[in-house]
């Protein structure tokens, strides 16, 4: 900044006969350009903002609709079960060859050939792998429903999805792109006929971890955040609440507390992947806890999470005026009676929002959790804490690894719920603060 | 009985007590509640303390304790030949034997007879109970492994008589000492401040579990590893611990990894530097209340955003990009259309992570800068100064330290960081000064090489330890020589 400063230093020698010019107007235009630098850093900032959240967006809204085929089968008992078991093998229904049942309709559908191998096949690649677990599933929940035709809704492809919403370029050549000209074909009679159609994913929100796109969701991974979050809510804040309150309240004032503040300070600023090496070798290599439970999840975020809420309570503690301590205390109130009856819950909206957006900080973070094994292809909920789970952004994580264009949709499509979680949050945490926030 | 299960038991005794130590303070006052020195509710958790809290330490020093006495006893109960196969042998043999003692629970007599008579049998019967056995069965096995059960269901009893006899032996012996003049409030709240202590200890013991624990698997690392060539090895090069590589020692090289984070983080703060500090001085000293009160919190959502939304935006959108311009710029230049900046490279990782760190250096410096007094500005302005040269000449020299201070949290934040390199920076180790080309960084390492199958004894696991333990000390330093330079600058004008 002195370079700056010795232009207009130099304006002071100036010349006799130039005496009322002292350089007002140099001076005024650094003025408007340095009000400029400063504008056009915000803009900078408000753009990235922009872009960023534009990019997540416009990538992952279509992630919440699916293509479908709706088909009506015929759960022809030839096929699931020829020999007539099911009433002594109920195990029969579980391995019969349900993708059968699909090509069967498909061809009636669409009016193919059956002896062209090739056509046919073309075909039943349209419909998504996970009809035999959808259909296996209708059929086990009901097996009066074999011999009869039922419309099912099957899911379409990932890549047949990706064509049907506009994502794969057609005037590329046909041998270059995942979807060929006949099965585009098939796609105009089937949507004509009313049978491909889109609908809201709900399967975004309910499904599991699993190679096929169409029938990769959220679900498994929200639940395993879900009870994160609530180990960190169970021992984060009672334990952040009771430090600080010692911190604040008890603490003589010596090297040792000194020690622990700055201790807390710079706890609140360790990275996070730090946490992940100690829960790794504390947790599971001593403690022999299970890898990737939620439980070692939630103790891990539960340390990375305490420095913020001590930071946040403390602050709130030393907000509310020494009068209300003083008029307990004079009232014959001992020193636990007045900061458990008067003191902290006046500080506790302060409490609560730092201990919200402690949470939101948990609920997005990923790195720790990677080390600690919750990189897992999970397929199914997990019944409990201890039972291996994964995590939303760890679920975004794997997405994002993936390449197909209709896992990209969905990574951005589970982005946008995360960040709507941590909307949700922070709004929360702000209207907590307006509401029973209070001046003194 | 299991666990849960007396945990249970053990909070419905101190509920029970609770109930009685109120009912006992209530009946010594003589229906004079004023006679009591504390509250009655105060006799009762004082009463509740006392039946709850042994009983729970018991309970948890016999959980840890128990398992080593019933596996020596188990180890004694082997046959001698088996004991002297030497060390690693032998806690083979007897997890086999924990193995087997799992699945005899799931047998039913006739089994377990025929199991008995036959060990041969064994292992075929253990696989239909869904217990899979490396060993064929021998006689042994099943004689210890019933030993094993039985001391097991013998500690399990023991230990819930015990742990229920001492819940209840307290709250009685809590009971009798109730009088009205018993000061049960003081008590309470002896125990009340020991639990806060224990709270605020748990900090400390982070730290001391994260430099602990780190330290000693990284001296694991460092024996077989010198640290010599470790901290000053220009070659990463770990190869996998899997077998047949035999011979084949991995270089451990920290100098190309440390590079690249460094690297990296310089880009970063290169971009996000001017950016925030710009922003925060409009915002301090120029924007009105309105555009402040929009801005400010815009910009603070890029500080919400989680990390692996920017790694997502980096490997999608920025890196693409970049790559593609490279390729456009290039071709209009040269004619010769190739992409110079690879989509994934210290630039790319870089100016994500800027645009990340914008809003800690203009939240951090704006509460810096709104910080000095106002008679400085009044001063300064009073002498004819414009507001750009009050600026330059007077409030940033004032808030220079505190500034310094914000920057250096903010280095340490770009060191730490992880989402965003592992997804953009690109693996290849690498020491090169081109910013175009991937770097990885020290994060990057560690996620690499500690996610997949681990084995806790080979140097390329143990060797993330040993970057933790680096890039801890690297941040440490950082973070406390900003919290002292930003606490002593707070200080000058309070």
């Amino acid at each position: 900044m002195t370079d700056v400063t010795s232009s207009v230093q130099s304006t002071f020698q100036r010349p006799a006969q130039a005496r009322r010019d002292i350089g007002i107007k140099k001076r005024y235009a650094a003025e408007r350009r340095f009000q400029a630098y400063g504008f056009t850093a915000i803009l900078i900032g408000l753009f990235f903002l922009f872009v960023l959240l534009w990019t997540v967006v416009s990538k992952g809204y279509t992630a919440f609709q699916q293509t479908t085929i709706t088909l009506p089968i015929e759960f022809s008992e030839k096929i699931i079960d020829p020999k007539n078991e099911r009433a002594t093998n109920p195990a029969k229904l579980m391995s019969a060859n349900y993708p059968l049942l699909v090509r069967d309709a498909l061809v009636k559908a669409l009016a193919i050939d059956p002896a062209d191998k090739a056509q046919v096949k073309k075909a039943t690649e349209m419909v998504s792998a996970s009809a035999r677990t959808q259909l296996r599933d209708i059929v086990v929940a009901n097996p009066a429903i074999i011999g009869t035709t039922a419309n099912v809704s099957l899911l379409a492809e990932g890549n047949i999805d990706s064509a049907n919403k506009g994502q794969i370029d057609l005037t590329v050549a046909e041998a270059n792109r995942k979807v060929n000209d006949q099965q585009i074909k098939w796609m105009g009679t089937l949507s004509e006929s009313g049978a491909l159609a889109k609908q809201f994913n709900t399967g975004l929100f309910t499904y599991g971890a699993s190679s096929r796109p169409e029938a990769a969701g959220i679900g498994v991974a929200a639940l395993g955040s879900f009870y994160m979050m609530l180990i960190v809510l169970v021992l984060a804040l009672p334990i952040g609440v009771c430090a600080s309150i010692y911190l604040e309240e008890f603490a003589p004032k010596n090297r040792l507390t000194d020690l622990i503040e700055v201790n807390i300070n710079n706890l609140a600023a360790v990275p996070s992947i730090v946490y992940g090496l100690l829960g790794l070798s504390i947790f599971i290599n001593f403690a022999g806890m299970p890898r990737s439970a939620a439980l070692v999840g939630g103790l891990v975020l539960t340390l990375m999470t305490l420095p913020t809420i001590i930071i946040a309570t403390r602050a709130a503690l030393k907000a509310v005026p020494p009068s209300i301590r003083s008029a307990a205390l004079g009232l014959g109130a001992s020193k636990m009676q007045t900061i458990f009856h008067h003191v902290l819950p006046l500080a506790m909206p302060g409490v609560l929002t730092g201990t919200i957006i402690g949470l939101a900080h948990a609920l997005g973070e990923t790195a720790p959790l990677l080390l600690i094994g919750m990189v897992a292809f999970v397929v199914d909920y997990p019944g409990s804490p201890m039972e291996p789970s994964t995590a939303l952004p760890v679920q975004i994580y794997m997405w994002a690894n993936e390449a197909e264009r209709a896992f990209v949709e969905r990574t951005s499509g589970a982005i946008m719920i995360l960040l709507i979680f941590l909307v949700v949050m922070n709004l929360g945490a702000i209207l907590l603060r307006r509401r029973f926030e209070r001046r003194w | 009985m299991s666990t849960s299960l007396i945990l249970l038991v053990i909070l419905i005794v101190g509920l029970a007590a609770y109930f009685a130590g109120r009912a006992r303070a209530m009946a010594s006052s003589n229906g004079k509640l004023s006679a009591l020195h504390s509250l009655p509710g105060y006799h009762g958790v004082y009463v509740a303390i006392w039946s709850v809290l042994p009983a729970a330490v018991i309970l948890a020093l016999w959980l840890i304790a128990s398992p080593f006495f019933v596996e020596n006893a188990t180890r004694n109960s082997l046959p001698e030949d088996v004991r002297n196969q030497g060390g690693a042998t032998t806690e083979l043999m007897l997890g086999q034997v924990m193995q087997v003692a799992n699945g005899l629970r799931l047998l039913n007599a006739d089994e377990m007879a025929a199991v008995t008579g036959d060990p041969a049998v064994l292992r075929d019967t253990l696989a239909a109970k869904g217990v899979p056995m490396a060993n064929a069965g021998e006689a042994y096995m099943v004689t210890s492994a019933k030993t094993y059960n039985s001391m097991k269901d013998t500690s399990r009893w023991a230990m819930s008589a015990v742990v229920l006899l001492i819940a209840i032996a307290g709250a009685v012996f809590a009971i009798r000492g109730i009088t009205a003049p018993f000061r049960a409030r003081n008590r309470v709240e002896r125990v009340m401040l020991g639990a806060l202590l224990l709270a605020s200890s748990i900090a400390i013991l982070t730290t001391v579990g994260i430099v602990g624990s780190m330290l000693s698997e990284a001296i694991r690392f460092f024996q077989s590893v010198s640290p010599s060539a470790f901290f000053f090895g220009t070659v990463w090069d770990p190869r996998f611990s899997a077998a047949g590589s035999g011979g084949t020692e991995g270089q451990f090289g920290l100098l190309p990894l440390l590079a690249g984070t460094l690297y990296i983080a310089f880009v970063a703060m290169l971009f996000a530097v001017p950016v925030g500090l710009f922003a925060a001085i409009y915002m301090a000293e120029y924007a009105k209340p309105a555009v402040r009160g929009i801005a400010k919190p815009l910009l603070e959502i890029l500080a919400g955003i989680p990390t692996i939304v920017y790694g997502f935006f980096a490997l999608i959108t920025v890196g693409p990009f970049l790559r593609d311009m490279s390729a456009q710029l290039n071709g209009l230049v040269t004619g010769n259309y190739v992409n110079f900046i690879q989509a994934q490279s210290v630039l790319t990782a870089g100016l994500v992570m800027g645009i990340m760190l914008i809003p800690f250096v203009s939240s951090l410096s704006d509460d810096i800068i709104t910080q000095v007094p106002r008679s400085l500005r009044d001063g300064s302005l009073g002498l004819g100064a414009t507001r750009s040269e009050t600026i330059k000449r007077v409030i940033l020299p004032a808030a220079l330290p505190g500034i310094v201070g914000a920057l250096l949290l903010t280095a340490s934040r770009a060191v730490g960081e992880t989402m965003i390199v592992v997804l953009a920076a690109g693996v290849a180790a690498r020491m090169q000064l081109n910013p175009f080309e991937a770097m990885t960084t020290v994060t990057v390492k560690i996620v690499n090489q500690l996610t997949g199958d681990l084995e806790f004894n080979s140097p390329q696991t143990l060797v993330a330890f040993a970057l933790g333990i680096t890039l801890f000390a690297i941040t440490l330093c950082l973070n406390i020589y900003a919290l002292y330079i930003v606490r002593k600058y707070r200080e000058q004008y309070e």
